[in-house]
């Protein structure tokens, strides 16, 4: 009696841990998938941006829109399209939760010079140029929440590409105020920004 | 004709006066007074067209104000609640940016937004909002409604609160400088309950409406405010 009990016992220890390896291979070989591009502890690889630390649900929703094809830039379709391509949305959430637990790091890569302007425009904004202040809803520490987006640490040369190609028309399947804020800024506003944000830790 | 005119000038000139003016300089004293009078009429007409902002200017900074507060003024739950303005009372939203501006309402954010409008502008803007009416945001916990419709349909008699209905109204529509409250944001609606006394009335030499609200906020316990706040977010 006590026998059969200790074989169910392994046999169920045994198959467990053989679904855990499973998973665990099933897990690695998706995010290898993206760390070729994005770095090894996801911190971002020029063009591709840092992803440790972002915003779960910001980054479901960017790989649900790189799949549905509605984020068209131009990096977008040479490379996040096929990425996304074959991607469950079972998937994708797996990945976007693994990524938003793995610890940020700032690209550090901005215009120190610039880095006071771009301070004054996010958490001030500039009111007579109708230019709203970022921190509203990207936060104190630009960390993001939920949908919106930690831009805390990330590249310069990214958030700068970002803020241009809203205003050149392309969709970044954001909500609505992103393409009005990003058209209003001239190009020193956003070089700043860009700075500012890519110190922040 | 000179001196015609000289003499003209010399028999009505009485001894010791000075000479009348000529007419070439009567003509340029009236010259002189029509100037100054037109200046004074521009510059009253000018002053007059800060209390208007320009159809153009009014447009811009509405579409600025709905970067955060939404395409139609329905809100936003940013990192911080951005409350909806759409169908707001006018009278509370020009109090408010007042507020704003004198420092009496406490917002970083909104001191510097406030700051740069006239009262042309405050006006424009608010008779903009009061005519958008999109749908509530929601996203409240639906199993607090219940709850918060009886705080705000009944009051609280035993903690002396008076039914929210009776100054905001039975569909939450506001009147006056007393605000709308249906279909503003939850979180928005909490954080504003529970901050009273920090946010508002800032001013203890200046009071404003702000008083009004006090002790029904200071009254209310955290799950009452958050009942009441999730009731209201789901009015249309």
């Amino acid at each position: 009696m006590i026998r059969s009990v200790l074989l169910k016992i392994a046999a169920i220890a045994v198959a467990g841990s053989a679904l855990a390896g499973q998973a665990a291979r099933a897990e690695s070989l998706a995010v290898r998938d993206c760390t070729w591009c994005h770095g090894a502890s996801a911190h971002g690889y020029s063009p591709a941006p840092g992803l440790a630390g972002q915003q779960f649900q910001y980054l479901a929703n960017q790989l649900a829109d790189f799949h549905a094809r509605s984020r068209d830039s131009p990096f977008s379709k040479q490379y996040m399209w096929g990425a996304a391509e074959n991607l469950s949305s079972r998937g994708a959430r797996d990945l976007a939760m693994y990524f938003s637990k793995l610890p940020p790091k700032a690209a550090n890569d901005g215009d120190a010079d610039l880095v006071a302007m771009g301070r004054t425009i996010y958490q001030e904004g500039m009111p007579d140029s109708n230019i709203v202040a970022c921190v509203v809803c990207h936060g104190p520490n630009a960390e993001g929440i939920g949908q919106i987006p930690r831009l805390g640490g990330l590249a310069y040369s990214y958030l700068k590409r970002r803020l241009e190609q809203w205003a050149e028309g392309y969709h970044a399947a954001a909500g609505p105020p992103m393409p009005d804020i990003s058209r209003k800024l001239s190009t020193a506003q956003i070089n700043a920004l860009a700075s500012y944000l890519s110190f922040i830790k | 004709m000179e001196r015609m005119r000289d003499r003209g000038r010399r028999l009505l000139t009485r001894r010791g006066e000075p000479a009348p003016p000529t007419m070439a300089a009567v003509g340029s004293q009236w010259a002189l007074r029509t100037a100054v009078l037109v200046l004074a009429f521009i510059g009253t007409v000018a002053r007059a067209e800060e209390k208007f902002a320009s159809r153009g200017s009014v447009q811009a900074k509405l579409s600025y104000c709905k970067d955060c507060h939404g395409a139609s003024a329905q809100g936003y739950p940013g990192f911080f609640p951005i409350p909806r303005l759409a169908g707001q009372q006018t009278e509370y939203l020009e109090n408010q940016l007042r507020a704003f501006i004198e420092h009496r309402r406490t917002n970083n954010v909104m001191f510097n937004v406030a700051h740069a409008l006239n009262p042309g502008m405050v006006s424009a803007l608010a008779a903009n909002f009061k005519q958008l009416n999109p749908a509530p945001v929601g996203g409240a916990p639906r199993q607090l409604s219940a709850a918060g419709k009886k705080i705000y349909e009944d009051g609280l008699p035993d903690a002396n609160i008076a039914a929210c209905a009776a100054c905001h109204g039975p569909e939450a529509t506001g009147s006056g400088e007393i605000p709308r409250l249906a279909g503003q944001l939850y979180p928005y609606v909490i954080k504003t309950l529970t901050n009273w006394g920090k946010e508002r009335g800032q001013n203890p030499a200046k009071p404003d409406t702000s008083a009004i609200m006090s002790p029904v906020a200071h009254s209310l316990s955290k799950s009452q405010i958050e009942q009441v706040s999730a009731f209201v977010s789901y009015l249309k």
